[in-house]
């Protein structure tokens, strides 16, 4: 579904991704580990095209009804409307504006960019309580200001709602579990295994094993200096948990 | 531009950066000058000039002399400069005070109108004729220094509402106008209301009897079209008991090099369970990107609750104008009664904005909020500037004031000047300021979840004006947010 070739990156002058190489296939969950600094973040906001970051060397190729395109060459934007989605580790704050009025008005834009019918309000209300249902969320989080005085659960709990509702074919979770008690973990993970399709993709960016235990990984690459180091089964995450990470260098 | 060249412009924006779309997208579209034969009097001003402007409207003694003295008085007073703005001196001999369509005033039917004129409104967005008319809104037109037509005259004269040019009103309701004229600006107020007073061409008049509710909503387009010259318009609104109002006010001009002087006044008078919500968009040209031209918008604006339980609502947002100094006020006079301010001032380039609100209390449980939102970009400077003030008969007065300022991008200033006197200890006063920054994380994490720049410029202006566009008629809601697009385009990012 998607390749990353040879990516390199640099955000300020300095190279932070120096050769990222990763193959992901439909229906398979990666998940990506390493150090702090190692690049994890910088590799998940390349992907969804951060201006602040500079593509200088490599391609992402995506599958697009049978085609393959770059998407370095798209606009955030338009990746976005093709299906790649990211989760933010630190989602931002809109104030002012309604929680299902963002996400109706995103939906839409993809719908629109897919050839299919815009939805309109009652019925996107049906269908947004729907994936609320699903994710066991609380009605009043869509009627309330995108991100505005959520605790830090909520804000990422958010971030899986706007996944579900935009149905995406490629996910990446930048670090969704950081500074989440076991319980909201559990209810994230929860909400992940859910949207997991044979259809799609999902990559998970985190610092710790434990995340690993809830969302399963067919996959797992360290992360280290800009470049993967190692790649294995699930079971590479307890090993490093165990060893640290050290001792692949 | 037709549609399919809008969609290429649009495309092309797309794959280019910000900063150019920046470029293309804001220039001022109402920048046209309409060439058309005037009757105007030569730059100048003096008693002989007054007298001239008031035979050329065929106006009573009375109202000659209240200018002349109105003139007198100004010849006594200096230009304000406490507000937080410069510019260069104003030259008052080097401006025409009188600036007139010469086929415009005769005219019965709007059918008869100039068709030069009506095509100018056209192009505006106002159509005047009876076939292409907007329905449910009622239209006095002002060209430079005269009205030059008046909509649905007649369906409102079935209810007894009077819509009519000020100078129209001076002519066959003289009663009305000499009682009220003046009642809340005197012509000493300030320098720019005793101004007005002296040379005022136009604007509009309306009269709301009691227990009438205007059927449709009314609303005045000032349109600034000579060079060299002002615009003086005066506006009265007088709502009986138990009567109400919703009111427009949009304005335009020309893109010129020069400033411009706009100095208007408005006066609203609302009687007791009377209720006037007048709303204003404007969109005066503001000058270019290094400050050149633009229009000086110097406007006394206050409402008088003189009946208990009257209600009075300003809704204004501030978008066009190099300079804007402007305080739409209210003297909540009636027991019970309310006032109410909602403001959204954009600036942008190097336009400066000095804008806010009085809301002076005095009679018992009267009620006034205020609700002010700066937006500042580029190297404009945004200022509001408030006071709340609590005579000692307004017991159990409340104010409630929110004023919110949001910079976009880092040469931009914003300020704001809350002053409050109380004089009765029985008041509930509320005071909340806060200040922010749209920045590049919203706009990314927006884009990133399919929205285009346009779309995320929006939803977050938006969000932060929400409170004053629902106070806008639904029309005019879509409108501002329009303009505030453009004029944000590309200096967000």
């Amino acid at each position: 579904m998607i390749e990353i070739k040879n990516l390199h990156a640099q955000v300020g002058g300095i190279e932070i991704l120096k050769g990222i190489n990763l193959k992901i296939n439909a229906g398979e969950v990666h998940a990506i580990m390493g150090p702090n600094g190692s690049g994890k973040s910088t590799l998940a906001k390349v992907i969804a095209g951060h201006p602040d970051y500079e593509v200088t060397k490599g391609e992402i190729i995506y599958d697009v009804n049978f085609k393959k395109i770059n998407i370095l060459e798209l606009a955030p934007e338009e990746r976005a409307r093709e299906g790649i989605f990211m989760a933010f580790q630190y989602p931002v704050e809109i104030p002012g504006v309604n929680t299902s009025v963002f996400l109706r008005a995103a939906f839409n834009e993809i719908c629109k960019h897919q050839g299919a019918e815009e939805m309109d309000p009652i019925d996107f209300d049906l269908y947004i309580r729907k994936k609320m249902k699903l994710l066991n969320m609380d009605d009043k989080f869509i009627t309330r200001p995108v991100n505005v005085d959520f605790s830090g659960g909520e804000k990422k709990r958010n971030e899986i709602l706007q996944m579900a509702v935009l149905n995406p074919r490629f996910s990446v979770l930048d670090e969704t579990d950081s500074g989440l008690d076991i319980d909201s973990m559990r209810i994230v993970a929860d909400g992940v295994n859910k949207l997991k399709t044979k259809d799609n993709a999902t990559l998970l960016i985190t610092h710790y094993q434990r995340l690993l235990n809830y969302i399963v990984p067919d996959y797992v690459h360290i992360l280290r200096h800009g470049k993967i180091i190692k790649s294995q089964g699930k079971e590479l995450a307890l090993e490093v948990e165990e060893k640290g990470y050290d001792w692949l260098s | 531009m037709n549609e399919a060249e809008n969609k290429k412009t649009a495309k092309i924006l797309n794959e280019k950066t910000i900063e150019q779309n920046f470029l293309s997208s804001r220039d001022y579209k109402y920048g046209f000058v309409t060439d058309i034969e005037t009757d105007r009097i030569p730059e100048g001003l003096n008693e002989n000039v007054i007298r001239l402007i008031s035979e050329k409207k065929k106006e009573p003694s009375w109202m000659c002399e209240w200018r002349l003295k109105a003139y007198r008085h100004w010849l006594t007073m200096a230009e304000p400069h406490w507000p937080n703005f410069e510019y260069g001196p104003i030259d008052y001999q080097a401006i025409s005070y009188y600036n007139a369509p010469k086929k415009a005033p005769k005219h019965k039917s709007l059918n008869d109108v100039d068709p030069e004129l009506l095509k100018t409104f056209d192009k505006l967005g106002i159509p005047l004729t009876e076939q292409k008319r907007l329905s449910g809104v009622a239209v006095d037109a002002v060209f430079d220094s005269v009205s030059v037509g008046t909509t649905h005259q007649s369906e409102l004269e079935k209810v007894g509402i009077i819509f009519c040019s000020m100078s129209e009103a001076i002519r066959s309701h003289p009663e009305l106008v000499k009682k009220y004229l003046g009642s809340v600006v005197p012509y000493s107020d300030n320098f720019f209301a005793a101004l007005n007073a002296a040379v005022f061409s136009d604007g509009s008049f309306c009269y709301i009897p009691r227990g009438v509710r205007s059927p449709l909503e009314l609303s005045t387009y000032f349109r600034i079209n000579a060079a060299d010259s002002g615009q003086f318009e005066r506006t009265l609104i007088v709502a009986e008991d138990n009567s109400f109002v919703s009111y427009l006010e949009g304005c335009t001009a020309p893109t010129r090099d020069e400033n411009q002087l706009h100095a208007a006044v408005v006066e609203l008078i609302a009687m007791d369970h009377a209720e006037i919500k007048y709303s204003t968009v404007q969109n005066w040209y503001s000058g270019d990107k290094e400050g050149k031209g633009g229009i000086y918008n110097f406007v006394t604006k206050r409402g008088k609750c003189a009946g208990a339980h009257s209600k009075i609502s300003w809704t204004q947002v501030e978008a066009g104008a190099a300079i804007t100094w402007k305080y739409p006020s209210c003297i909540l006079q009636g027991d019970h009664s309310i006032g109410e301010f909602y403001s959204v001032a954009l600036t942008n380039h190097r336009m400066q904005a000095d804008t806010g609100t009085k809301m002076i209390h005095i009679g018992k449980n009267t009620r006034s909020t205020i609700v002010s939102k700066g937006i500042s970009t580029d190297e404009s400077n945004n200022n509001y500037r408030g006071l709340v003030k609590i005579m000692p008969t307004a017991d159990r007065a409340r104010n409630y004031s929110q004023c919110d300022s949001m910079l976009v991008g880092n040469k931009c200033r914003a300020n704001t000047f809350p002053y409050i006197e109380v004089k009765n200890n029985s008041a509930v006063l509320e005071h909340e300021a806060s200040t922010s920054k749209i920045n590049a994380d919203q706009i990314f994490y927006l884009l990133s979840r399919g929205l285009d720049m346009e779309g995320a410029v929006s939803l977050i202006i938006n969000g932060f004006c929400k409170e004053v566009f629902k106070e806008l008629p639904m029309e005019f809601a879509v409108e501002a947010v329009k303009l505030l697009e453009m004029k944000l385009e590309g200096s967000v990012g």
